[in-house]
């Protein structure tokens, strides 16, 4: 049998907000430019970010990038390269303004202008009065974005190749990507698709949590690629875990909510967050208004009969404003909880939502490695961008409305690199025979038949491990307990078997590899966070509870082989103004 | 509690039947959603195919007939439907496997409607203004989620798929007509001027009644209509 092949300047596997935007940039450039994807582009988890997407417009109150900039860095414990994230606060407006034209309905100030709303995190002034920074479509602003981006790619003639499953990276002797082994989940049929470029921007691996806000197929495909590729992972320990997912169910109750003057109770009825941060309150980073309704709820002050949850209390917002700046969580809340916000408050609780790791790039999105001395080697032909990649704008802890500003600058810059890049690499290079055979063993292996154990309760317990051994506090004894549990359950699942063996869109063989993708990034996770021995953002260690400059201002590098950990420094200096040097994070 | 789902595999059935399915009481909790439980019956049979992703209907996955009503699995709550529950792929589109239909054609006329704003003013530094009042006009418009349960349960749609729009194709239409900051109006309209794209619309409303967004592509054609009436006088 012969293995098609097709062929194109520019490869981006991943349809959301990254990809998408990275092709848009690229087809307007008339570089030949295809889109693997293995849902419909507009099913991409972008579509699911409600809340918005921040920058420094000043429509609502006085503002700048570098407020931005200073906000972002402090929310990132002080883990975010600073170079990167002031790139992206500068980039921020007029992406915002791109998206603009581009046709996305923004919800709109009296005078016409981009409705801004506050958003936790933010500040005027260098962390004085509260900031309003955040750009919304209601709320429902991953849609709206989604939607306009993939509209804007239909104009624009993008090729896409939709409901397509990237197996794996083809990557040469001489460590040049060349593109991707991927298949038709429509005939089964493998394909190799060669390109100058390939961009990863799969989003995140939140399935690797029992409760999370993802999306079934938020599996971390790109970084277990990337992974098997021979590329670390970084600073996978960091995971946010959003404050407001419905309590049981996981279901994402944007922080616009608090946002728009929504408040947590505990079952006191009492404010709670004002002990915890008496200047920001609700409005506190993530991090640490997630850890702080933990506390509560551990120490018996959690609402409801098992007295397991927190409330989130907008009823006193009024109806207008809820139906008017919140329609999509009102939804949500009365679709799985039966409960109206206009009339009660909402049971929540924090929940998996986020991968601030990922794949390491620079600013330009190339995909870097340690060489050598070299700690950030570009991989020729490969980049990343979006949730899948780690620049690091989020450090140890992400702002919301950060990460849609995440995938719109770095997708655009990506492909603004790839431009240039493919004026330098006019040709093609031959296709890796080796590399795509180990790729399409990958897919044959889910044709072997006979006894074995079946997928779906595997990952389940995947899922329930991370959960037990790796959620919101950590210590090195449940964690040891934990990589041991994944290294048992790595060996289960290479001989797992599915009964389905049909070619014809078998989603049966779909979420086999989706779980050889989930268990990678699990590892990667739970070995990260327990190489960092210290606190900091999103990883809180019981064992380690302070933040430790001195030894951990530094990224971790996960590697595949051995599991081994490695680190590199942070960068700390900016492009064009003076560092932030940590502090101690108030709010 | 009792299912009868629609089974059909190209590659080993001549004809699609019906197949029983059993999911054990133990395993039904209260605020359970049919995607919740067919994702267990998946565990029964990983044969059993189905699209799927959010759980929470906005990426408008897993359309499907639902005792004989188009909707989203992951927000019909289990308890509201009445047993056996009936499952088959949406009505009038090629079935590709078990409950996933082809989808191609809904997707080619979503293009024919070209979606995309149209504006060729020059570009401001900024953003270009929108009254907020303008801005409502796109409410109950830009919400789609590209589901397919309202073309799919479209007499109209069933008869001419390649002629006739769709209300959701349609729907897209008038969220470009609406919009203030759209300047392709006239031609937008031509297009939709012929015996088919719009005019196949017989008001038979299915697509409203199905809407899981609980929008009113009925109401948008019916707005596009008037529009086009004005315009020819």
């Amino acid at each position: 049998m012969t293995l098609t092949t097709r062929k194109f300047d520019a490869l981006i596997v991943g349809a959301g907000g990254a990809g998408l935007r990275a092709a848009l940039q690229l087809s307007n450039a008339e570089a030949r430019v295809a889109v693997v994807s293995k849902v419909f582009p507009t099913r991409s988890h972008t579509v699911a970010a409600q809340g918005g997407v921040n920058a420094a417009l000043a429509n609502v109150l006085p503002d700048s990038w570098h407020w931005h900039m200073f906000d972002t860095v402090k929310g990132s414990d002080y883990l975010g390269d600073q170079d990167a994230i002031e790139y992206m606060c500068r980039a921020a407006p007029k992406v915002v303004y791109e998206l603009e034209h581009f046709g996305v309905p923004f919800s709109r100030l009296e005078e016409g202008n981009i409705y801004q709303r506050a958003f936790g995190g933010q500040s005027q002034h260098f962390g004085k009065e509260q900031a309003a920074r955040t750009c919304a479509a209601a709320d429902r602003t991953g849609h709206a974005i989604l939607h306009s981006l993939y509209q804007q790619n239909l104009r624009a003639q993008t090729h896409f190749f939709d409901e397509y499953f990237a197996i794996d990276l083809i990557k040469d002797d001489a460590g040049h990507v060349l593109g991707v082994v991927a298949f038709d989940i429509l005939s089964g049929e493998p394909i190799a698709i060669e390109a100058k470029t390939t961009l990863i921007a799969t989003g995140g691996a939140g399935q690797i949590f029992r409760t999370n806000t993802n999306a079934l197929s938020n599996t971390g495909d790109g970084m277990a690629m990337a992974l098997r590729a021979g590329v670390p992972l970084e600073d996978m320990e960091f995971v946010q875990f959003h404050p407001t997912g419905i309590a049981g169910r996981g279901m994402l109750i944007t922080e616009g909510a608090r946002g728009e003057g929504g408040f947590l109770i505990n079952d006191q009825g009492e404010r709670f967050m004002e002990r915890y941060a008496p200047n920001a309150k609700d409005l506190a980073s993530r991090d640490v208004v997630s850890r702080a309704i933990a506390i509560e709820v551990r120490e018996g002050r959690g609402c409801g009969r098992n007295k397991d949850h927190a409330l989130l209390d907008l009823r006193h917002l009024g109806a207008d404003t809820i139906m008017k700046k919140l329609p999509g969580i009102r939804e949500v809340s009365m679709t799985f909880l039966g409960v109206d916000p206009i009339e009660a408050p909402i049971p929540i609780f924090p929940t998996c939502h986020y991968s601030m790791g990922g794949i390491p790039t620079n600013r330009d999105g190339q995909v870097v490695v340690p060489v050598k001395d070299t700690p950030e080697d570009p991989v020729p032909g490969l980049y990343a961008a979006g949730e899948a990649a780690c620049v690091s704008v989020h450090g140890a802890n992400r702002l919301g409305g950060n990460s849609l500003l995440d995938i719109l600058v770095f997708g655009r810059a990506a492909a603004n690199h790839i431009l240039d890049f493919l004026k330098d690499n006019r040709h093609h290079r031959p296709l890796h025979k080796e590399s795509v055979d180990r790729a399409l063993a990958r897919l044959a292996r889910w044709d072997r038949k006979g006894e074995g154990e079946a997928v779906e309760p595997l990952r389940r317990e995947l899922r329930k491990i991370m959960e037990d051994h790796c959620g919101v506090f950590r210590t090195a004894e449940v964690m040891q307990e934990g990589v041991t549990r994944l290294h048992d359950l790595r060996e289960r699942i290479d001989n797992a078997v599915i009964r389905d063996h049909s070619r014809t869109f078998n989603t049966a063989r779909v979420e086999a590899m989706e779980l050889e993708n989930l268990m990678d990034c699990a590892m990667a996770t739970i070995v990260s966070a327990l190489g960092r021995e210290e606190s900091r953002g999103a990883h809180s260690r019981m064992d380690f509870t302070d933040r430790d400059d001195e030894r951990w201002l530094r990224h971790s590098l996960y590697s595949l082989q051995d599991d081994a950990m490695d680190y590199k420094p942070v960068r700390t200096q900016p492009v064009t103004v003076e560092s932030f040097p940590p502090k101690e994070r108030v709010y | 509690m009792e299912f009868s789902i629609y089974r059909f595999n190209p590659e080993t059935d001549s004809a699609p039947y019906m197949q029983d399915f059993t999911l054990g009481d133990d395993l039904v909790e209260p605020g359970m959603m049919l995607l919740d439980a067919l994702l267990l019956l998946k565990e029964q049979d990983d044969s059993l195919s189905f699209r799927r992703s959010c759980q929470h209907g906005v990426c408008g996955s897993d359309g499907m007939n639902i005792n004989g009503t188009n909707g989203l699995a992951c927000i019909m709550p289990l308890k509201d439907l009445k047993t056996p529950i009936v499952l088959r792929p949406f009505p009038g589109m090629p079935v590709i496997r078990d409950l996933i239909v082809d989808m191609d054609n809904f997707y080619h006329q979503y293009r024919e409607a070209e979606p995309w704003l149209v504006n060729d003013s020059p570009e401001p530094e900024v953003e270009r203004l929108q009254s907020p009042e303008d801005r409502d006009k796109l409410d109950g418009l830009y919400e789609c989620i590209l589901c397919g349960c309202c073309s799919a349960a479209c007499p109209s749609y069933w008869w001419n798929p390649d002629r006739f729009l769709g209300p959701a194709a349609l729907l897209q239409a008038a969220r470009f007509i609406q919009d203030s900051r759209d300047e392709a109006t006239e031609e937008r309209l031509e297009r939709l001027d012929d015996a088919y794209s719009l005019y196949r619309c017989h008001g038979i409303m299915n697509c409203t009644q199905v809407c899981p967004k609980g929008l009113n592509p009925s109401k948008a054609i019916g707005d596009i209509r008037r529009i086009m009436l004005k315009r020819s006088v």
